[in-house]
């Protein structure tokens, strides 16, 4: 059992953004095999303020498959290879370990050094030197955290990405994105109208959302860059569902002119507009494959809503979930081998994953009224918008069921999650 | 003074006032003062502002005496049909829109919380088009008519039972200028 409350309001105080909350995270579970993992605390002079150790553990921890193990009953406290007695940390059952230093540089920068080191076999997995100005040093923790997911698992970590997600609060909407672990929320706009489906460029410079604030749902791509927004569709009727392709250079959105919802694609700069589908159903939430070559989408075409799938250039589209009268919401995992939807299961909207070779499912959520799951670009966690105690709230579950963590604002509601994309 | 033209070049210089923040990769992002989009009340069906013919002393579309100011068709649940306690109303809108030919109504489609936003919206679209065909069947034109959807982002009543739920359940008939 491993549960983690961090309060990290506290750390907002060294931030210029003092009075916005940020994302309380929550885990509960863990991966049956945790790699034990020694986080000694980082060598520092004074003026480094935050301790890099700190924020790579609690990401280590976040993941569910680590057990970070207390270090402070271990006499020696190493910081360079020299000074590592392996024997103690083998004692404390650590597989591996982590040390460093942070030390100040001319006109304010600093230089942070770190190794992880293999407790059983007693060299070195990873070494590395980092030359930061003052402000990056949680930045720097999240990219040591990823060298060591990475380095023990085998998979790329995503401690560096960030999250787009929509808070409501005292009747206000704002579209905010924060860094993975829920520090630095800022606000890229906000309205007192509802805004929904925001949707990351693939080179996490973009934001596509739906905004109603002419009081009507118009699609809208914002740069993070410089703040500049377009409109996309705003064509008679709604404009909605935005899903980027692949290559970032056209979205797939839904339309109605004065008629049921249908799948389009247009160009990102609102040039282009193309029907795919023509039915007189409900056909919504595109999401294109991986490889751009295929759209998933919803439709109630059969009846009742379940998710379909057809060429990115339109025509006949097959149906690819069975079980249940109430799939939505399709979202594929980067490899291109995972569905995850929305599930209504005994009057429950849950997480569900299929396997799109074998059409294998499995509920994955325990929660009960799920929405917008969002893969992490690892393929590893699922991100998604829950209703806890009556308030929105975002929660994230591992692809295999094990890890699950809640995340809640302090202030209001929490919606709408999108998981940005790796950092380059 | 024409009030509804007052209103609408307030909104359009509101709208216009309304722009995002430039969110740099730095860290600093103000959040924008909160008057900057448009007011929360305007999209309320029940709001009270005249459409046209402000001579008249009472605005059909507003006297509480005057079915026309009933805006909102209910449905069942997971249903997009317009109910027959409800066709008198529309009738009425429908044979004003046909005196007046200048009026534009925005048929607002709406669910319950129930489900997924965007299939909501989705779903709120078919009853905003279900009253337009109603519309259309005795004689209004398209062009004055837009459907939309808010899916399930403007519930008329709080809660989540099926008292709230049935009140959500709706199309809202708001008048352009509204």
């Amino acid at each position: 059992m491993n549960k983690l409350r961090l309060l990290l309001s506290f750390f907002l105080l060294a931030l210029p953004l003092a009075g916005k909350a940020a994302l309380t995270i929550e885990i509960v579970g863990g991966a049956a095999q945790q790699i034990p993992i020694a986080v000694v605390p980082f060598a520092k002079t004074p003026g480094t303020q935050d301790d890099i150790a700190t924020v790579v553990g609690a990401d280590l921890r976040r993941s569910g498959l680590f057990r970070v193990l207390e270090t402070r009953g271990v006499v020696n406290q190493p910081h360079d290879l020299p000074e590592v007695k392996y024997p103690e940390w083998a004692a404390i059952q650590a597989q591996a370990l982590t040390i460093g230093s942070v030390e100040p540089l001319p006109g304010g920068r600093l230089k942070v050094s770190f190794r992880l080191l293999d407790v059983l076999k007693q060299n070195q997995l990873a070494g590395l030197e980092f030359n930061i100005a003052a402000s990056q040093q949680r930045a720097t923790a999240h990219k040591i955290a990823d060298i060591i997911y990475e380095k023990l698992t085998g998979e790329p970590g995503v401690f560096s990405t960030r999250i787009a997600y929509i808070t409501k609060t005292a009747g206000r909407y704002a579209l905010q994105v924060a860094d993975a672990d829920g520090f630095n929320p800022q606000t890229v706009m906000s309205s007192n109208e509802p805004v929904i489906s925001p949707r990351w460029s693939p080179d996490g410079t973009k934001l596509a959302y739906v905004s109603y604030e002419k009081k009507k749902p118009i699609v809208f791509v914002q740069s993070l860059v410089t703040g500049q927004r377009n409109v996309v569709a705003n064509f008679k009727g709604n404009n909605s569902a935005p899903a980027w392709s692949p290559d970032g250079n056209r979205l797939a959105i839904v339309l109605t002119h004065s008629a049921n919802s249908q799948v389009y694609v247009i160009n990102a700069d609102g040039t282009g507009l193309k029907q795919l589908t023509f039915t007189t159903s409900i056909d919504t939430e595109p999401v294109w494959t991986p490889d751009g070559s295929a759209i998933y989408f919803t439709s109630n075409r059969g009846g009742g809503p379940q998710i379909y799938r057809m060429a990115s250039t339109g025509g006949d589209a097959k149906r690819v979930t069975f079980d249940g009268n109430y799939n939505v919401s399709p979202r594929i995992s980067p490899d291109g081998k995972t569905l995850a939807y929305i599930k209504q299961d005994n009057g429950k909207f849950r997480v569900a994953v299929q396997d799109v070779a074998s059409g294998q499912v499995q509920i994955l959520s325990d929660t009960a009224q799920d929405e917008s799951p969002s893969f992490a670009p690892n393929g590893r966690m699922i991100l998604y918008a829950t209703s806890i105690s009556g308030r929105g709230a975002l929660a994230a579950v591992s692809a295999d069921g094990r890890v699950k963590q809640r995340l809640s604002e302090t202030g209001g509601d929490v919606r709408e999650p999108a998981w940005g994309p790796a950092a380059n | 003074m024409n009030k509804s033209l007052v209103t609408s070049v307030l909104l359009a210089m509101m709208l216009a006032a309304c722009s995002s923040k430039p969110v740099k990769n730095a860290p600093v992002v103000e959040d924008k003062s909160p008057a900057q989009t448009t007011t929360s009340q305007s999209s309320d069906s029940t709001s009270t502002s005249g459409v046209q013919n402000s001579s008249m002393s009472v605005n059909p579309l507003t006297d509480p005496n005057n079915i026309l100011s009933k805006r909102s068709v209910y449905f069942d649940f997971d249903k997009d049909e317009v109910k027959p306690e409800y066709r008198d109303l529309v009738n009425a809108h429908a044979k004003y829109l046909v005196e007046h030919p200048d009026a534009k109504v925005i048929l607002q489609g709406n669910t319950d919380e129930r489900g997924t936003r965007e299939y909501n919206l989705a779903l709120g679209q078919r009853r905003a088009v279900a009253v337009k065909q109603v519309l259309n069947l005795q004689g209004v034109s398209d062009k004055q008519i837009e459907t939309i959807s808010y899916g399930e982002e403007k519930p008329q009543a709080a809660g989540s039972d099926e008292a709230a739920y049935s009140k959500n359940r709706r199309a809202d008939i708001v008048y352009q200028g509204e």
